[in-house]
């Protein structure tokens, strides 16, 4: 009787990667770092970052019901509170904070919700740029 | 040794008809374990609410109305919108336990929870370590990991 081929198991690499694959996230963060996100943010704007600016910015109620600081806190060196549910945030300022702006989706994500809650519309490159750039300059 | 076999399977179906009971105790919408992505998207400003604690028409609208989600931008992107919606319409609250959808699809507006909470003096909900009732961590000790026993409530002054 002829030997039939078969088929053969996987070797375990093989295997254990195509098993990585399939846990691996459809969208992947992207990582980042405040600096690389402030010069990407400042690059689109065509002007350098304002730290001043950003301060203001970021304290200001541009006419509306919040700011930035309304959760953030006015200093955002510690944790702040979200001003309608009570529930605390970790501190913004990455120097207190390590993971923050550490993703470059969740970053944008998040200045997509919260610019179009704090003034009505999206913040342009050169609104963001300013921010990071401000919160950069928060050290211990 | 019939009989110690008889003894056992009695003890052990009585066990498994007072469990539910047990469960039920102020863990009525516990039982779902969290998606990671429901929890990872959706408790950034509030707990991740148990999902049986609304039922699916409420859960369809909400989470297709995140641009305007009780006054603030709460959006995500389609496919995360997608993977929540069929996550959160397998695991919502029956009609027995969750009820009708309540006024705004507020879960602190539905009858079973002003019927929980009737105890809860007016002026709690008013302590700026409360805020809103919909801050329920502010009371329930062990909120985030699901469980809202009476036992370990600890309301703050």
């Amino acid at each position: 009787m002829n030997r039939q081929s078969r088929l053969r198991p996987a070797p375990h690499w093989q295997i254990a990667l195509a098993a990585l694959a399939c846990v691996m996230p459809l969208t992947p963060a992207r990582a980042a770092s405040p600096a690389e996100l402030a010069t990407a943010y400042a690059a689109q704007s065509g002007a350098s970052p304002r730290p001043a600016s950003g301060q203001q910015f970021f304290t200001s109620n541009h006419g509306r019901a919040w700011s930035c600081a309304s959760c953030h806190g006015e200093v955002p060196t510690q944790a702040g509170r979200h001003a309608a549910t009570g529930k605390p945030i970790g501190a913004l300022a990455p120097a207190f904070n390590p993971e923050r702006f550490s993703d470059a989706e969740k970053a944008e994500k998040w200045f997509r919700r919260n610019c179009s809650d704090v003034i009505g519309r999206e913040c342009t490159a050169a609104e963001k740029a300013d921010v990071i750039a401000w919160l950069m300059t928060l050290k211990p | 040794m019939f009989i110690p076999l008889v003894r056992g399977a009695v003890f052990a179906a009585s066990l498994a008809l007072i469990a539910p009971l047990a469960h039920a105790e102020g863990g009525r919408t516990t039982d779902a374990p969290l998606l990671p992505k429901y929890q990872q998207e959706c408790s950034a400003c509030h707990i991740a609410y148990p999902p049986g604690m609304l039922p699916a028409e409420s859960w369809k609208r909400l989470v297709n109305g995140l641009p305007q989600h009780f006054g603030t931008d709460a959006s995500l992107d389609a496919q995360s919108v997608q993977q929540l919606s069929v996550w959160l319409a397998a695991n919502a609250g029956t009609a027995r336990r969750a009820g009708d959808a309540p006024p705004q699809d507020r879960i602190t507006r539905s009858v079973w929870f002003v019927r929980e909470h009737e105890e809860v003096p007016s002026s709690a909900w008013n302590l700026p370590a409360v805020k809103s009732p919909a801050n329920c961590a502010a009371c329930h000790t062990r909120a985030n990991q699901g469980d809202f026993n009476e036992h370990r409530v600890r309301i703050p002054h």
